[in-house]
């Protein structure tokens, strides 16, 4: 049955995605306007296209710095949460139904589930300065131990629809667990290692509230935690810190373009599972 | 060699063999397990343990006191505060984003035009870090409104809604929704799509209302993604904190203190180190209550329909 495209829909759908635009296009507009011409009118369109604001904003907010930061932080936490966190996963679903060590493994991750961060918050912080840890490399290892729970979830789900022959096969030709899952499994985890990737780049990238408290560092600074430490200096100075906004955001912009298909894909497979 | 012994040789073999399987699965598990606890389990424990202490987070010293620190709770003006703005701005912004998204995610899964390019759209606000949405909202709120308000001669629009101690908590709302109905909306959308065509050939031709199709067929088939969406946005909204840091910093005063940025920033700054971890504690019980209750009735509800 061919149905007729539905118009009235269409139109209301798309003035409702201004709501989503108008923010980013007012974002881009003031960061190319000066206080000015910003004064004159908010909304309009920029005429002079002052891109000074943006090598403005790189040197109050030391952006490369945070950048290189930010970006650390994400690749380290997305590539060794799917080393390991597979891995664990893999061998609480293999083994959760024979053995009891490993369904209360399974149980005990995933309560964590329930357990809200603020509790953690204030002893966490005493125990990574106290282990030295209140670096980028200490803040992408909580990404990944933190991971644990969740991902646990997401994986075993994934891992129990593979069937076990495979690696029965390999397992009499002489592999063990461990060959057994890096040859054989692992390969074959691909799509859920994608959801898991694109979940946790989105966190790792955007989360605000672990660097604020586990980073002491001014040299350590992420792009979200930056925009915060220099929303004082920025002052009135709207232009430059809508330029410093949006150099933040376009990254994850430009993934987004992209990646868009994958993104949403991963998104929604991570939160039905 | 007879056939016994090379049976009791295959045993042994595959004896030696099993326990070498094990000794691996464990040696694959284990490290995690340690790090996991080590960094998630022991500092809730360890602040449960800080809840019965003095210990403002920075002296040498501290002792024991008891519950002295749970009774001082009922009594703080600030914690109740913080409460009831989380809680207001939680079920209102999970009624809201839950209406949104389903309109949006209907609409969307309909036949339209330019179906990727909007749903692309509507998705975005997903990847976006809230805190600097909430910078950009802010800067909406305190100078583009009230700018239109000027200009149409708009009375309530004139003033920034997030300097009213009153209507503050809407202006946080505002943002939350915009955000979170993007991930709702894709997963009302995958939700809709299991809904079977002939159930809606089936209902169109017994001649049922728009209404009553969506009552009847689409929504008894879509409520285990409504179950997940209400306890995601709901636990999401709870834990509030960007949002706020970014808009109001609680303010104004107090109006807009969130739980989390009350034991933020009393616990670090404040010298109420113990006391805000017994704050955290009661929040941690919350969470367990709400999603234990949540999780029955919406689940009660399904099996019901």
């Amino acid at each position: 049955m061919m149905k007729k495209t539905n118009w009235f829909t269409t139109i209301l759908l798309l003035l409702g995605s201004l709501v989503i635009l108008f923010p980013l296009y007012l974002t881009v507009s003031i960061a190319l306007k000066n206080p000015k011409e910003l004064a004159d009118s908010v909304f309009s369109l920029p005429v002079g296209l002052h891109f000074e604001n943006f090598s403005k904003a790189i040197q109050a907010t030391n952006f490369f710095s945070a950048f290189k930061n930010s970006a650390y932080i994400t690749i380290v936490a997305v590539v060794f949460t799917i080393l390991t966190n597979s891995m664990v996963a893999y061998v609480i679903a293999r083994n959760m139904n024979k053995n009891k060590f490993f369904k209360f493994l399974y149980y005990y991750f995933i309560s964590a589930l329930f357990v809200p961060f603020p509790i953690i918050m204030l002893p966490i912080v005493k125990q990574t300065s106290a282990l030295g840890m209140n670096n980028p490399t200490g803040l992408a290892f909580l990404y990944i131990v933190y991971g644990i729970a969740f991902n646990i979830f997401i994986y075993v789900g994934y891992i129990r629809s593979i069937p076990t022959a495979l690696e029965e096969a390999a397992i009499v030709d002489g592999c063990n667990t461990w060959t057994a899952f890096w040859k054989i499994i692992f390969p074959l985890m691909a799509p859920i290692n994608a959801t898991i990737a694109i979940l946790t780049c989105l966190w790792a990238w955007n989360d605000f509230m672990l660097p604020l408290i586990i980073l002491n560092d001014p040299k350590h600074t992420t792009l979200p935690l930056a925009q915060y430490v220099f929303q004082s200096e920025f002052g009135t100075n709207y232009n430059l810190a809508f330029a410093s906004y949006l150099m933040a955001l376009s990254p994850m912009i430009i993934v987004y373009v992209f990646a868009q298909k994958w993104i949403i894909n991963g998104v929604t497979q991570g939160a039905v599972k | 060699m007879n056939v016994v012994s090379l049976n009791e040789k295959d045993v042994v073999i595959k004896r030696v063999k099993k326990r070498r399987i094990d000794w691996i699965i464990y040696l694959m598990t284990i490290p995690a397990v340690i790090l996991f606890a080590s960094f998630h389990t022991f500092p809730v424990l360890k602040g449960i343990y800080y809840s019965f202490t003095n210990w403002d987070g920075l002296s040498q010293e501290y002792s024991f006191v008891g519950l002295k620190n749970y009774i001082n709770l009922i009594g703080d003006k600030n914690v109740w505060n913080s409460y009831i703005f989380t809680f207001k701005f939680a079920i209102t912004s999970t009624i809201i984003v839950n209406i949104i998204s389903l309109l949006l995610a209907i609409g969307l899964n309909s036949k339209i035009k330019f179906k990727n390019f909007l749903r692309a759209v509507y998705f975005l606000p997903n990847v976006l870090s809230i805190l600097i949405i909430g910078f950009i909202f802010n800067y909406i709120f305190s100078y583009a409104v009230p700018s239109i308000g000027e200009k149409l001669g708009i009375e309530i629009l004139k003033s920034n809604i997030l300097g009213n101690p009153k209507l503050a908590w809407i202006g946080v709302v505002i943002v939350a929704v915009w955000q979170a109905c993007a991930l709702n909306t894709v997963l009302y959308i995958s939700g809709l799509q299991t809904v079977p065509d002939e159930l809606y050939e089936a209902a169109s031709l017994d001649g049922a209302s728009k209404f009553q199709e969506f009552w009847h067929v689409t929504f008894p088939v879509i409520a285990p993604f409504f179950t997940i969406n209400m306890v995601l946005a709901m636990k999401n909204f709870l834990m509030v904190f960007d949002h706020v840091m970014s808009l109001t910093s609680g303010g104004p005063g107090r109006a807009t203190e969130s739980i989390s940025l009350l034991i933020y920033r009393s616990g670090f700054a404040g010298g109420e180190f113990a006391y805000q971890s017994a704050n955290s504690v009661i929040y941690f019980i919350f969470i367990i209550i709400i999603s234990i209750i949540q999780i029955r009735f919406l689940q009660k509800r399904e099996l019901d329909m």
